[in-house]
């Protein structure tokens, strides 16, 4: 089960790296996080742990309702609800993000060997969904899907803490997602002041600041 | 008393986030800075009788390591706001600024002082993580203030990069708590600092190296390593010159606290040089890239910029050659000089209409600025008596009996810092002016305050302050 989840979040980082409408990326979000609370679940159930109720309450408020509604809400009222973003050579993106896999797995094999949970075979998915997104954030050039790599990189590092030491304490996921929300947030005032004063919200437009 | 400290900087920003637009709210911001250093003096004092002391349940703690950065830190917040008294008056009157970006001046400067002090007070890694992230926050806010595409620009970069780099610092901390779940079992206690200093000979080396270097990546693209630097000048030119004191003087200090920390515990479960030459390598890197990218600078905000990556790179440097009594005097004299800079730069670039360093000429024309600025270059590139010198002078020396290999390479870093700064600064001294007169007098008394400080570290360091750094020192696990 918690395998049959983890292959379904590497499936869903490809899905996002190859997506380019801007509102099936943040469905594909949405989805993203409902893996990830139901993996939560699971292992919760499985192991015991009730602190991870507790986590995977705190996901699912966050990833998959607060976020999802801020991100949705933004692209209509910035006119962007249907905007296609032009991808170049997704065969290529696909190839290094496959080559990033492999190399996850071998560095995540030290650490799984060591891992006592019962998730400790899918912590290299865990990295490659990290590193995924790294690589998601690199190839866009439009602002929001920038941040939706970014939020999805957050959720490989959740998956990550999960599978690896059954979640960080509870003070810590709260700061961290404090952080987040508070970033989200900060980032939509961003993209209405980006657009004011570019016309534009692809960043193309924004390389021009200097290296003089 | 921890608690007091954190109050104050938090209290004030939600207080100025209402009235931060007010005629009196710089004087308040000041007031609220001045309230916290007094704790931070008043904790600093107990720990010197008293030793090191933990509150909270251990989720805060000082020791001779952090106590010397918790007093820097609300000094050189307390001083910049001084300076950002007559600073942001003049910026009002000159470039319009709105109440609202008033009070998301002051709220968002308090914040920033909350969030560096917490990084530096808590013992819990998880929370120093969330600290360096809400520094980000605060700060991107700060650097776009003006709505410049520029500024927008550089707030964006500084987010992504730093978002992303601090990403890889949380991945970092999972496996550190990985680690010392096994030792210390679950729960809270396996992220505090304390108890992973204790158990850190039989945490499992393997995880340990592959979590330090996440860390350093993390953590170091706040510090400005290269390559992971483009961000620095970018938010130092572009956002008003207070944020640009105070970003070079406390967050690229709490950022390489950050580093050292963590660098403690690895080399602790290590019993090899990994993480020190880690250090070495992107120190040494750090301080050849800026010292020749300092030649192509045109904008003088920029220039300094490029100086503080200069300087954390040498710092880093020193850590990882186990200079760490000299490293911890470079922290100390660095941040004093370079915000000393920052207030006669954010004057002279107000007085000339422009941040261009060929636009600006006879800054000696108002005395403050002008001396204030050549002194402040000539003691941040390291000439005697100054206490740059002094720290540099120890880092040199070690690294000659250490690691000779690597002395050439650093003189010649220095050499070329030094014909590259004192060249543009003198250029922008002398001369005929063509200044406007600013509506505000500029503030003296702070670079003054600054300046003296480090001309005192150079000649004579009190012995407390010695004690603390040898302590701490001894911490890292060298001298």
């Amino acid at each position: 089960m918690i395998n049959l989840l983890a292959s379904i979040l590497l499936l869903l980082a490809f899905a996002m790296l190859s997506q380019r409408r801007i509102k099936s990326l943040i469905k594909l979000f949405i989805v993203q996080g409902m893996t990830l609370v139901a993996n939560t679940v699971v292992i919760a159930s499985t192991t015991s742990q009730t602190h991870l109720y507790y986590s995977a309450l705190l996901t699912f408020a966050l990833k998959v309702v607060i976020l999802p509604w801020i991100l949705l809400r933004m692209i209509r009222r910035l006119n962007v609800e249907w905007d296609v973003e032009t991808l170049i050579n997704i065969p290529s993106t696909m190839l290094v993000g496959i080559a990033i896999v492999i190399v996850s797995f071998n560095l995540a094999l030290p650490i799984s060997q060591l891992a006592g949970t019962v998730a400790k075979s899918t912590i290299g998915i865990a990295m490659a969904c990290v590193l995924l997104s790294l690589l998601m954030m690199i190839t866009r050039s439009k602002a929001i899907s920038q941040v939706i790599g970014f939020l999805s990189m957050e959720n490989g590092l959740f998956f990550a803490a999960t599978s690896t030491t059954y979640g960080m304490p509870m003070a810590v996921e709260l700061g961290v997602a404090l952080d987040v929300l508070v970033g989200v947030l900060i980032l939509g005032v961003f993209f209405f002041q980006i657009r004011e004063k570019f016309e534009s919200l692809d960043l193309k437009h924004l390389e021009k600041v200097k290296e003089e | 008393m921890i608690e007091a400290i954190l109050i104050f900087p938090l209290l004030g920003g939600t207080v100025l986030a209402v009235w931060g637009h007010r005629s009196w709210a710089p004087e308040l911001n000041s007031l609220v800075s001045f309230c916290t250093l007094s704790a931070a003096v008043l904790l600093a004092s107990k720990v010197l009788l008293h030793g090191p002391m933990s509150a909270l349940h251990e989720q805060f703690f000082v020791d001779s390591f952090n106590v010397f950065l918790m007093v820097l830190t609300a000094f050189v917040a307390f001083t910049t706001t001084l300076f950002s008294r007559p600073y942001m008056r003049n910026e009002e009157a000159l470039s319009g600024l709105s109440n609202y970006q008033m009070r998301l001046y002051h709220s968002m400067y308090q914040v920033f002082c909350f969030t560096m002090l917490l990084a530096l007070l808590t013992n819990n890694l998880g929370i120093l993580w969330v600290a360096m992230e809400g520094a980000t926050l605060a700060t991107v806010l700060l650097v776009s203030l003006y709505r410049t595409k520029a500024s927008l620009e550089a707030a964006w970069k500084y987010f992504i990069l730093c978002g992303v780099g601090i990403a890889q610092a949380l991945f970092g901390t999972i496996l550190i708590y990985f680690a010392a779940e096994k030792v210390l079992g679950p729960g809270g206690t396996a992220l505090l600092w304390t108890h992973l200093d204790v158990a850190k000979g039989s945490l499992e080396p393997t995880v340990l190296s592959i979590a330090f270097v996440f860390l350093l990546v993390g953590y170091g693209t706040k510090v400005g390593l290269v390559p992971l630097h483009s961000w620095l000048p970018d938010a130092h030119a572009e956002g008003p010159t207070p944020v640009s004191a105070v970003l070079s003087g406390l967050l690229l200090n709490v950022a390489l606290y950050a580093v050292v920390r963590c660098k403690i515990l690895v080399a602790g479960a290590l019993h090899s040089h990994f993480a020190d030459d880690l250090l070495i390598g992107f120190g040494l890197v750090t301080v050849l890239v800026a010292a020749f990218l300092l030649w192509k600078q045109k904008d003088i905000k920029r220039l300094f910029g490029y100086s503080s990556i200069e300087h954390m790179g040498l710092m880093t440097f020193a850590f990882g050659i186990g200079a760490n009594f000299a490293g911890l005097l470079h922290m100390t004299v660095h941040s004093l000089t370079k915000s000393a800079i920052f207030f006669a730069v954010g004057h002279a670039a107000q007085r000339s209409g422009t941040q261009t360093i060929e636009a600006i000429k006879g800054l000696i024309k108002t005395p403050a600025v002008g001396w204030g600025l050549m002194l402040g270059a000539i003691a941040i590139l390291g000439m005697p008596p100054s206490g740059v010198f002094t720290s540099e002078f120890l880092i040199l020396t070690r690294a000659m009996s250490t690691h000779p290999w690597a002395t050439p390479i650093l003189l010649v870093a220095l050499g070329v810092a030094f014909t590259a700064i004192f060249g543009k600064v003198q250029s922008m001294v002398w001369g005929e002016s063509e200044g406007r007169a600013l509506p505000h007098a500029p503030a003296f008394s702070p670079i003054v305050l600054h300046l003296a400080l480090v001309l005192l570290l150079g000649l004579y360091i009190p012995q407390y302050l010695a004690r603390w750094y040898s302590e701490a020192a001894r911490l890292m696990g060298g001298s």
